[in-house]
Order: structure tokens, then C-alpha cells, then sequence
């Protein structure tokens, strides 16, 4: 127990500390969640009346961007798989990266849904036992036991493996590589299950189709690991953690190929929609077209379509992959491509027409977005603490104290706006006793 | 269909006690002695109806009335009537006779308390053109003419269809609706969490979602309430239709007020299990079809044409 405090207090110490960039960086994050919260006081206190979802469009943009977080988080193992299972070295150097995406990938997911709920307060009632959890009838009290699996599968993971570094203690194998194994049926579980909450509803033919999941997964192992590239790029940049080129690049070939299968069964739904040409049709429509002169998604998802596939050739030609530029350009294009496919242009339409084929155009409205902004950047902020302390661990910046009480601190900096590929940081070592 | 597991007589106790001991912790920090901050706790620990025992169920109801009655400054009562044996409520709309004057709407509005501001409607008429038939796609419901009914149209209203294999109960993550024994399916307006699941999954959209603080004239409130059916609402829980369990539960019952009020006669209300009902006279010798027949959700809710 006393190890257990003292490596809190540590790492407490540890964020407190940091550049001025740093701090900068962390405010502004703070600031954004302060403004996301006070739109959160307003919407409990007006009611969702203050959000553009009417009954008509009864779910709008914290579902799409839930669901888009949802394949952030599984993406994750897509570093565990080669880590652990095949033993690859390159990526097992930071496989715990991801898996601490994952944690608070899940975390904006679970604020997702509460903004969305009418009566948060009654969470409880989704609690087994205590409540009255409809397991196994409905699909979102599976969704409620997946994430909730694999969020504390993740932590449990990341901060063993975490702790014991800290301690300069080697993993135990036997502790974390069974929870490894269980994490990857998990990361396709907690797609799969979000993907069946939408493809079960025989009253809502656009998500009744039964390559929905794979589409999901597809559309997952691009965005995911698209965001993590990005950030693992900052992060060899400007903290000093070093990322080997050869990982990056397999991430970047395993993306390529993610996404030319995710337009394959997007090719594949559209052909049976059109060439069939049922009533059916209008949802696609309505994305793609514009119905009956309504067109508010038209230019978004052409711009997704734009980005996917260029993006898709960028990852294709090894030119343009092994190029830091490009990949960085086609990383944003799918992360963006992506957001718009599996975020709006996967949730609005299936409303659109809705049941009694009445058309209720939605956008977004004000408090909406700064509600939105505010759990990004609870998620980034998450992010940041968790990797503020990951980082110095795996570089062996951040340890017990030789007196075994006390924490060392090797890096007061954590990233620089210098270029740190030359080790140009100064270092300063600090034992902070307790 | 979801139903409630039969948790054991144990689970059942420790489960209330838990949910005691938290009501009694977090009831400290309350003002003592306030009764409206006690009243909110009441409510926020409160089980799910079908859970309540005879004595807590008192207790709800009297909360309930007492809290609706200060609100609108007449007496208010909560009913809790159970179904009725061997009864299955069906209704059927006789499409030739339907004028589309939408006095059933409000007739719907009043009886069941439904928010003026914003307003929320259980009934939606469509208007079809004869022409194309019953296709929804060609379906306006905001037609705005002087008078109804207009030449080369006809008018379908949809609410509930009351289906015997209801997706929306299916779907709920916290079993607040479910179908009760005479066909009715109910919300609980207590237990919903309001994640509108049930909407998405809602084929007829029949089920609307209180987006702001549903607001009644204390003069235009229905004193007569159903605790499963036209309660006064808070905002953020999700409603329907329920064939006014309030006034067709009773016994001798009521008629429900759409189709009291109906001008034409083109609604029909009745038990599905009596051979000698009206409505399973016209279900043997109308043309009767049912909404959406392909998703196999079986409505109790028809539509034919009497002439």
C-alpha cells in the first residue's frame, strides 16, 4: 500500500512539472473543459431542447462523435497484436502508448453518452443488481459491459506494466499477457457491439445491413491508428522518447490496407442500394445527393470520400508512406475522412427520412459543439497526464528513488519546442522525497 | 419480449438495503427537515415500478399526488389499475371514414397531458394522395387547408401501434418499457433514463422524448392520471401512446379520448379476446391491413377500409 501512495504522490509531483509549452498546453486544455462544462450546466438546466435533436432526429452529434471514439479505442490493438502476440520489438517499446489512447479514448465515449442522456443521474439503473441492467436483450447494456471491460482491462495493463517499471521490477508474464490476449477480443467486441446497436433496428434501413460491422472495424483501423501516428510523431518530435521508423511505417502499411477494404464494403453497399433501387435508397440519398432539396451532408461526406481515397493511395505507394510529410498529410486526411464517415455521416441519415418519411434536417447546434469541444479536450487532457507520466517511465526518467521512498525525476521538461532529436534538452535530475 | 428476471428473495433484500443505506448516507447531506430536497431523494432512489412492494407503491403514489396537486392547484390522483384478465386491446382506423380534422390530436393532447410548449403530439395525421396509395414516402402531416377533407387525398393517422413484438421495449438498456398483460406497452416515466434508443428503434414513430420542460395550464390539466399512462412528465424521459390505460382500465371503462371524439366514427377500440367485440367483427369481415407488415413487429393497431 505504501509503494502504491508513494508512486501517486510521485507521479503527482511529475505533472505538476513541465515546460512552459507544457503549461501552456494543459490551461488551454483546462480553459476548453471549463467552457464544455458550463455548456453541460446549461443543458441540464434547459433540458436537450438547447441541442438541434428533435424526435425526428432523436440522435445527433455526441452519438456520432461516441461512435466515432468507439473505433478510436479499439484501434488500439492494433498495436497490441504485433507487440504481444508476434513479439515484435519495435512496437512492444510502446505498445503501452495505446493502450492508454484506449483508456481515454473510452473515456470521451462515457461523456458521450452521458451529455446525450435525458436523466444522467439515473445512471444507476444501468448497474447490474442494483439497477435493471436489460442484459442480454438489448444492445446498449452490452455496449455498457464491453467498454466498461475493456477500459479496466486497459488500465489494469498500462498501469501494471506501468507501476512495475517504475519500481524497476520486470512485468510478470503470467499476470499481463493473459490480459493482453482477453484485451483483443475485447477491442473487437466494443466495435462489434456499437456497430450491432445500430444494425439491429429493422426500422432505420440504412444501419439494417448486415456488412456494417466489418465496415465498422475497417473504418476503425484507419482513424485510430491515423490519430496515433499523429501523436506518436509529436511525440518523438518534442518529448525524447524515441519511436523506430520501421514501426511507424508498419502502422502506416497496416492503414492502407484497412482502408482500401473499408471502401470495398462502402463500394459494396452502395451498388446494392442503387442498382436495387428500393424506397430504401433515400437515406443514401439524402447523404450523397441531397432529398427533396435537402442536402446538409452532401459537401461533408464528399469531402470524407475526397480525403479517403487519397489518403488510401498516399498509405498505398511505400514513396509517400516511408515520407514524413505526406504520411502526416495522409494521417490527417483519414482521421478527418474518417470523422465525418463514422461520426454525422453514419448517424443522421439513418433519421433522414425518418419513419413516417418526414425529412428534419439536423445540424449541430452551439451548445452542441462547445459541449463537444469540451469532452475533446477532457480526452486530450486525460491523454496528456497519462502519457506526461508513461513517457519519462519508458525512458527511465521517472523511477523510485535509490532510497526506495522517495521518486526520481530525470525529465522536468517533458516536451520542448526545440527539435529534441538532438538530445539538446538539458537534463536535470531532482530526487523529490516525500 | 424482456422481462424481468425473478431476482431470488436475497438479491431482492441486499439490493434494497444498499440502495437504504446510500438513500440514508446522501440523505444526510440534504437540509434536514426541507421536504422538497427529501422529496427529490425519495425520487432519485426510487425503484423500478414493477419492483416497488404494495407498501412502497403506496408511498410513491402518495408522493406523486401530493407533489402534482401543489403544482397545479387542484386535486390530482394517480392510478396504479392492473390490467385486466383476459383482455388484449386492439383498434382499428377505418381509413374510408378518416376526414382528417385532427380533433383526435388534441383530444389525445389534453386527456393525456401532453406538453403544450414544446408541444409533443401522440397522433400524427398523415395526408396520402389517392393516387399513390398508402406510401408513405408521398406522406405530408403538415397540411394547413381552410377545410378537410381536400379532393384527391386521403388521411391515415399513426400513434402506437401497441405491436405483440414491440422493438422498442427490446431495446431498452434499463427495462423502463415494457408490453403489459393486455397488450400496452408502458414506460416508466420514473426509471427512463432518456437515451431514446427506444425512438431510433421505433418503426411507426410513435414515442417522443420530452427535449425541454414539458409545461400544461394548470386550468387544461387532466386531474385523472394513470401512473403508467398521463402523468404529468418530467423533461428528458420519453412517452407514447397507451390506449389511455387511465380510462380503459377501468371498470366500467372508458372509451379512449381519440376515439370519443372522433366526428366519423372511423375509430374503433376493442378486446381482441372477445369473439363478440365490434373489432373482431371487422377484423373477419373488412379489409384490414397493418402498418409496416414486412418488420413482423404485429401491431394491434389496424387500419381498414369499411367501404
Amino acid at each position: 500500500m505504501k509503494n502504491i501512495w508513494n508512486f501517486f504522490t510521485g507521479t503527482i509531483v511529475l505533472v505538476s512539472k513541465g515546460s512552459k509549452a507544457y503549461y501552456c498546453w494543459v490551461i488551454t486544455l483546462l480553459v476548453l473543459m471549463g467552457i464544455g462544462a458550463s455548456a453541460y450546466i446549461y443543458q441540464l438546466n434547459e433540458g436537450l431542447i438547447v441541442t438541434n435533436m428533435r424526435d425526428q432526429v432523436s440522435w445527433g452529434f455526441y452519438i456520432s462523435n461516441f461512435t466515432f471514439m468507439v473505433g478510436v479505442a479499439a484501434a488500439a490493438v492494433l498495436l497490441v497484436i504485433p507487440a504481444y502476440v508476434y513479439g515484435w520489438g519495435p512496437i512492444k517499446e510502446f505498445a503501452v502508448l495505446g493502450e492508454l489512447l484506449a483508456v481515454s479514448a473510452i473515456v470521451m465515449c462515457m461523456l458521450f453518452v452521458t451529455v446525450d442522456l435525458g436523466h444522467p443521474e439515473r445512471f444507476w439503473h444501468l448497474i447490474p443488481k442494483i439497477g435493471l441492467l436489460n442484459f442480454p436483450q438489448s444492445l446498449l447494456a452490452w455496449d455498457v459491459v464491453v467498454l466498461n471491460t475493456y477500459l479496466v482491462l486497459n488500465l489494469t495493463i498500462s498501469i501494471y506494466i506501468l507501476y512495475s517499471l517504475y519500481y524497476k521490477r520486470e512485468p510478470k508474464h503470467n499476470f499481463y499477457t493473459p490480459l493482453v490476449l482477453l484485451s483483443i477480443p475485447s477491442a473487437i467486441s466494443i466495435h462489434t457491439v456499437t456497430a450491432f446497436l445500430y444494425n439491429g433496428l429493422g426500422a432505420r434501413p440504412f444501419w439494417n445491413s448486415s456488412i456494417l460491422v466489418p465496415r465498422f472495424l475497417a473504418s476503425a483501423f484507419c482513424s485510430g491508428p491515423a490519430f496515433m501516428l499523429l501523436i506518436f510523431l509529436l511525440v518523438r518530435r518534442y518529448t525524447k522518447f524515441r519511436i523506430k521508423d520501421e514501426a511507424i511505417q508498419k502502422i502506416a502499411e497496416i492503414m492502407a490496407y484497412a482502408m482500401f477494404i473499408n471502401l470495398l464494403l462502402l463500394g459494396a453497399e452502395l451498388f446494392k442500394e442503387y442498382y436495387t433501387d428500393t424506397v430504401h435508397l433515400d437515406s443514401f440519398k439524402y447523404l450523397l445527393q441531397g432529398l427533396h432539396g435537402h442536402s446538409a451532408l452532401v459537401p461533408w461526406i464528399w469531402t470524407a470520400m475526397i480525403f479517403n481515397v487519397t489518403a488510401f493511395f498516399l498509405f498505398l505507394i511505400p514513396a509517400t508512406r516511408r515520407n514524413n510529410t505526406t504520411l502526416v498529410i495522409g494521417c490527417i486526411l483519414v482521421f478527418i475522412g474518417v470523422y465525418i464517415e463514422k461520426g454525422m455521416g453514419l448517424v443522421i441519415p439513418g433519421f433522414i427520412p425518418d419513419t413516417l418519411h418526414e425529412i428534419y434536417e439536423y445540424s449541430p447546434s452551439g451548445t452542441e459543439l462547445l459541449l463537444a469541444m469540451g469532452i475533446w479536450a477532457t480526452g486530450l487532457f486525460v491523454y496528456t497526464m497519462l502519457l506526461r507520466v508513461a513517457i519519462p517511465i519508458l525512458n527511465g526518467d521517472f523511477h523510485v528513488a535509490d532510497d526506495g521512498v522517495g521518486s526520481f525525476i530525470g525529465d522536468e521538461v517533458f516536451f520542448s519546442t526545440q527539435d529534441s532529436e538532438e538530445g539538446t534538452v538539458v537534463e536535470e535530475k531532482v530526487v523529490v522525497s516525500h | 419480449m424482456s422481462e424481468i428476471k425473478n431476482n431470488s428473495y436475497d438479491q431482492h433484500r441486499s439490493r434494497r438495503k444498499f440502495l437504504k443505506g446510500m438513500a440514508a448516507g446522501i440523505g444526510l447531506i440534504a437540509l434536514p427537515g426541507n421536504e422538497a430536497s427529501a422529496s427529490i431523494w425519495e425520487e432519485f432512489f426510487q425503484k423500478h415500478f414493477r419492483e416497488l412492494s404494495k407498501d412502497e407503491l403506496k408511498g410513491v403514489i402518495t408522493r406523486l399526488e401530493k407533489d402534482y396537486s401543489k403544482k397545479y392547484g387542484k386535486q390530482v390522483t394517480v392510478k396504479t389499475t392492473p390490467p385486466i384478465e383476459g383482455v388484449r386491446y386492439g383498434y382499428a382506423l377505418d381509413i374510408s371514414r378518416c376526414i382528417g380534422c385532427r380533433r383526435c390530436v388534441y383530444a389525445c393532447v389534453k386527456e393525456n397531458n401532453q406538453s403544450r410548449d414544446p408541444q409533443i403530439h401522440w397522433i400524427r395525421v398523415l395526408q396520402l394522395d389517392k393516387e399513390k396509395g398508402v406510401d408513405l414516402s408521398h406522406a405530408e402531416q403538415y397540411y394547413n387547408p381552410e377545410k378537410v377533407p381536400e379532393k384527391g387525398h386521403f388521411y391515415m393517422p399513426v400513434q402506437c401501434q401497441q405491436c405483440e413484438k414491440p422493438p422498442c421495449t427490446k431495446v431498452c438498456p434499463v427495462q423502463a418499457t415494457w408490453k403489459e398483460n393486455d397488450g400496452i406497452v408502458v414506460v416508466d416515466y420514473n426509471w427512463c433514463i432518456g437515451c431514446r434508443y427506444c425512438m431510433a428503434a421505433c418503426p411507426y414513430g410513435a414515442r417522443h422524448f420530452n427535449f425541454g420542460k414539458p409545461s400544461i395550464p394548470a386550468s387544461e390539466v387532466n386531474p385523472v392520471t394513470h401512473y403508467l399512462g398521463n402523468r404529468p412528465r418530467p423533461k428528458g424521459v420519453v412517452e407514447k401512446c397507451t390506449f389511455c390505460v387511465q380510462r380503459t382500465r377501468e371498470q366500467p371503462g372508458r372509451y379512449p379520448a381519440c376515439e370519443e371524439i372522433c366526428p366519423v366514427g372511423a375509430r374503433k377500440f376493442g378486446n381482441l379476446l372477445d369473439p363478440e367485440s365490434e373489432i373482431r367483427y371487422l377484423m373477419e369481415k373488412k379489409r384490414v391491413f397493418i402498418l409496416k407488415e414486412d418488420l413482423n413487429t404485429q401491431p394491434k393497431f389496424f387500419y381498414f377500409y369499411a367501404t
